[in-house]
């Protein structure tokens, strides 16, 4: 009872430190809604507008055609005809496009010949994620031509055709994919920062020193150090949440009562981190310091960026150990596919797994710091 | 140097200068200030915390400027010419800016390329600095790694490495053990007298007053006095009294009740006898002093300086409001049963001892001091006692336990007031009351009632809703010592409780924590104002880690060597302690 009286001081005291003045308030959302609405807008992989160029040695029936096609997609936007082979290199030296089609003087003859006609691409490869992305529509274009001029002719159609249908995100758009993802990067910044400086603070301003000849026990202070960032924790992600929802209108397919079942798991484990870090840090700079030499990994290494699979194998045993890896892949499945409680089990004991360690790690810290 | 104009070398006349704190309130640091600084010669700037004195200094460098008002210094209009000004004034800031990673000789080196000082200049003028500081031995010395003293003659020597023609001091000697202080005195004198330096110094060491050619004394920024000590103290004449204290009482009772009757402006301890000031001669209810002999004496500037506070503050500050009241079961008084136990306690960082073999008892309902210079160890000691640090050897008890192994629940019988008042600073007054009192497991109508006491006895009800860090610094104090009080503990600890609080706050410290001593709360506190070693009943003297000397104020003060014509005073007992101890070192 005594032990939760004094828990309870420290966490309305934590509460009130943070949310009394104005200007932290303001740190806790403003930040927070300004780099979800950035991630939503800027962070996308989707083509659109895709300056290329062209170089139509033929100027044919046919070459026009599958111009008009390419043009008529949406995707590519025709900044300039060229006449001669040479210009090709400043186009793309300077970046003025990102592909030039080249289609051969006998384009024509050799489709009607029943013969291979090629469609030159040179594209830009210092840019090899968009170029890798703009070839492959090119690719989805060329065959609806084929299939068409087949059609066209009277001609048989291909003999196999890939109907693409992608689940749970129709038109693969990024924003589906990074914004939900954002529900715990930008919490996992804001919970280990927060906590590490709360306890760096009171360090520094000798507040610490006051708590520990007071009768609180280590576990106490521990407790009380955390529940207030994993509130803060809560509504944080809430927000994030809500933009994702009403702002970016991504459907949200599963329970809210998993995906903050999951959340809270994934904020223990957060704050356990940033208790980690506060027991081997003396001042608020180091907290810092050190609450971002662990963020940055924990951020690479969390599939949001790039996927996992692709990483080297030593690579992907480090990425057991991040609790963003399991948080982001559990918001995703609940968010995108509905996946209940059963489904994403295997990715919620890893979590608490680390959110036990981290926390014992700390506790150990924090006593071994005392002495 | 240039011939120079006769008359004063800086002239100010009613400089105004107010600052903006927070919504739309303004403070006026200084009222319509006229002063003249003599050539030649060291003036001192006194005053409490907040009269103005920084603010004065710094507009005097042309770092500020007045609202209104104008100033000439060496003769040169500051307002129209300030780069010529501070090219021949030095300046040395109350936190002068040491680089702590860099050794003496490099600060020296980059203060010289800071003010362009050419080579050759330089060889004759470092030698001339090192001798004067006496740190010729040390150059090689991180700065970081210097004392408090020397750290200041270190600042001293920067800011003379170009011979000023004025040289500005704010509070240099804060912080400084009473050794050093009496170095860096003497340091500029021998600047007044060989260089012919003009010197304006701030302090708010009142005796330090005495050792000024002319003094200004500010309050509320304004100029309350201005002349040489003895005129000033004059003011005082036939108003200051000592008597002896009865058998029966302790002296620091007497005192306390002299302070509190009306027609008196200030009472301190000498030993088994207390000085006292009358606000007007004849003022005092001679009733009061019925059956004691009460001797005039001749007034120091103290005294004179505490009529004039007095005076101007008429009776804002009633001392009465300073007496702690505790709940009535608490009123248990002395007894001989020990509270606190250390014996050859020692405190080890790597090869450095920070406390060596400390043995002392602290009774029940004592006042018990650790006096020493910064860096003697008193802290270490202390933080041991409360359990913050492990002791590398020897026992310690405090209550009955070793507080760094016992229980937590353990901790509910002692208050602990940290060096710097660690408090909340974005939470206002009333919430870091009820956070400490949550702490301790207050709760309910004894919360209630515990908080209420808080605010009116140290008089914080008008500030309860201010944030704490915005709080002028003696009521930081007083609201760190209610914070440390709500559980009621048996023991307090007191650490450095004064340093940074001007004498007017200090004495209303000292008034609160008889009081509660009297009440049977043992009080143990550290300190390097050797004067308000009088306060304690018993004592003991720490330097390098070790206890050079022990026992009440009156036997400490007789191992003061008696070389002048007035009565030894703690400090002039401490100085020559410290003295002997190094030159037995020395001799060892």
């Amino acid at each position: 009872m005594e032990s939760l009286r004094r828990i309870r001081a420290l966490i309305r005291k934590e509460l009130l430190a943070v949310l009394k003045d104005p200007k932290s308030r303001f740190i806790m959302i403003g930040p927070l809604v300004f780099q979800t609405l950035i991630f939503g807008y800027a962070a996308t992989y989707d083509l659109d507008r895709v300056r290329y160029a062209v170089h139509d040695q033929d100027r044919s029936n046919a070459s026009r055609q599958f111009l008009a096609k390419l043009d008529g997609s949406g995707t590519f936007a025709r900044i300039a005809n060229l006449h001669d082979q040479k210009e090709i290199r400043a186009l793309i030296d300077n970046k003025e496009v990102l592909l030039v089609v080249q289609i051969g003087q006998d384009f024509e003859r050799r489709l009607i010949g029943g013969q291979i006609a090629d469609v030159q691409v040179i594209s830009d490869g210092r840019n090899s994620n968009t170029a890798g992305t703009a070839l492959a529509y090119i690719g989805t274009i060329v065959e609806s031509f084929n299939a068409e001029w087949t059609r066209s002719r009277g001609g048989l159609p291909p003999p196999a055709k890939a109907v693409p249908r992608s689940w749970y995100n129709p038109n693969l758009e990024t924003r589906w994919f990074m914004v939900p993802g954002l529900i715990g990067m930008l919490t996992l910044v804001q919970m280990i920062i927060l906590t590490a400086m709360s306890v760096a603070r009171e360090r520094e301003q000798g507040t610490f020193d006051q708590l520990l000849v007071s009768p609180f026990r280590p576990m106490e202070i521990m407790v009380g150090k955390s529940v207030p960032s994993i509130l803060i924790g809560l509504v944080q992600s809430t927000i994030v949440l809500c933009i994702a929802l009403f702002w970016f209108r991504i459907p949200f397919q599963g329970s809210f009562v998993t995906l903050y079942c999951g959340m809270l798991l994934f904020l223990i484990a957060a704050v356990g981190i940033g208790l980690m870090v506060s027991s081997a840090v003396a001042t608020m700079q180091q907290a810092l310091l050190g609450g971002f030499l662990i963020i940055m990994p924990f951020a690479l290494l969390s599939g949001l960026s790039t996927p996992i699979s692709n990483m080297p194998q030593a690579m992907q045993y480090l990425t057991l150990i991040n609790p963003l890896r399991f948080a982001i892949a559990i918001v995703h499945r609940i968010f995108l596919e509905g996946a209940p409680l059963r489904v994403i089990a295997p990715d919620l004991w890893p979590l608490a797994l680390i959110a036990l360690a981290s926390l014992s790690i700390a506790v150990m810290l924090f006593r071994k710091r005392l002495g | 140097m240039t011939a120079q104009p006769e008359g004063p070398v800086l002239s100010a006349r009613s400089l105004t200068k107010r600052f903006k704190s927070g919504k739309g309130k303004e403070i006026t640091a200084l009222d319509a200030v006229s002063i003249d600084i003599p050539r030649s010669a060291v003036t001192g700037l006194l005053g409490p915390d907040g009269a103005g004195k920084t603010t004065l200094i710094r507009i005097a460098t042309g770092l500020l400027v007045p609202d209104s008002g104008s100033i000439r210094v060496l003769g040169i209009d500051l307002a129209a010419h300030p780069g010529e000004v501070q090219s021949r004034a030095g300046y040395m800031p109350q936190k002068f800016g040491l680089y702590e990673d860099l050794t003496v000789q490099e600060n020296l080196d980059l203060y010289a390329d800071l003010h362009g000082i050419p080579k050759e200049e330089r060889s004759k003028r470092y030698p001339e600095l090192m001798h004067m500081t006496g740190l010729g031995r040390f150059t090689d010395r991180l700065a970081g790694r210097l004392s408090g003293g020397m750290k200041q003659k270190l600042g001293l020597a920067c800011t003379l490495v170009r011979s000023p023609d004025i040289l500005f001091l704010d509070e240099p000697t804060v912080g400084v053990d009473p050794l050093s202080r009496r170095e860096l005195w003497e340091i500029v004198y021998r600047l007044v007298k060989e260089q012919g330096l003009t010197v304006l110094v701030s302090t708010s060491y009142l005796d330090e007053a005495e050792k000024c050619d002319t003094t200004v004394v500010l309050l509320q920024g304004k100029v309350l006095a201005q002349g040489s000590p003895s005129e000033i103290s004059s003011i005082a004449e036939g108003r200051s009294f000592r008597i002896s204290t009865p058998e029966t009482l302790k002296p620091r009772q007497l005192q306390a009740r002299l302070m509190e009757a009306p027609g008196v402006v200030d009472a301190t301890l000498e030993g088994r006898l207390v000085r006292f000031v009358e606000s007007d001669p004849g003022e005092l209810d001679p009733a009061l002093l019925r059956g004691l002999t009460v001797t005039p004496v001749r007034p120091r500037f103290e005294d004179a300086f505490m009529t004039l506070v007095r005076r101007t503050e008429g009776k804002e500050r009633d001392p009465s409001e300073a007496r702690v009241r505790l709940s009535p079961d608490q009123a248990a008084g002395v007894s001989s049963e020990l509270v606190v136990e250390v014996r050859d306690l020692v405190k080890r960082f790597g090869a450095f001892y920070a406390v060596r073999d400390v043995t002392f008892q602290v009774r029940r309902g004592e006042i018990f001091g650790l006096l020493g210079p910064n860096g003697a160890g008193k802290s270490t000691t202390f933080r041991m006692l409360c359990g913050l640090l492990q002791a590398t050897g020897g026992t310690l008890s405090v209550a009955g336990v070793d507080l760094h192994h016992a229980r937590a629940s353990a901790r509910q019988r002692i208050g602990y007031v940290a060096q710097k008042f660690s408090l909340y600073g974005q939470l206002s007054v009333l919430e870091n009351l009820d956070f400490f009192s949550g702490a301790y497991g207050l709760r309910g109508g004894n919360k209630k009632e515990r908080m209420q006491w808080a605010l009116e006895q140290f008089g914080l009800a008008q500030y309860s809703g201010s944030p704490a860090g915005q709080l002028p610094g003696g009521f930081k104090q007083r609201l760190a010592m209610a914070c440390a009080l709500m559980h009621e503990p048996e023991i307090l600890f007191l650490d450095e409780p004064t340093s940074g609080v001007d004498p007017l706050a200090r004495r209303e410290f000292w008034h609160r924590i008889g009081s509660l001593a009297d009440l049977g709360v043992t009080v143990i506190v550290t300190t390097h104002f050797m004067e308000e070693a009088e306060y304690c009943d018993r004592m003991v003297i720490m330097v390098d880690g070790e206890i050079l000397a022990a026992g009440s104020p009156a036997e400490i003060r007789g191992r003061a060597r008696m070389t002048e014509d007035r009565e030894p005073t703690i400090e002039d007992a401490f100085i020559s302690i410290v003295e002997d101890y190094r030159q037995e070192r020395r001799a060892a």
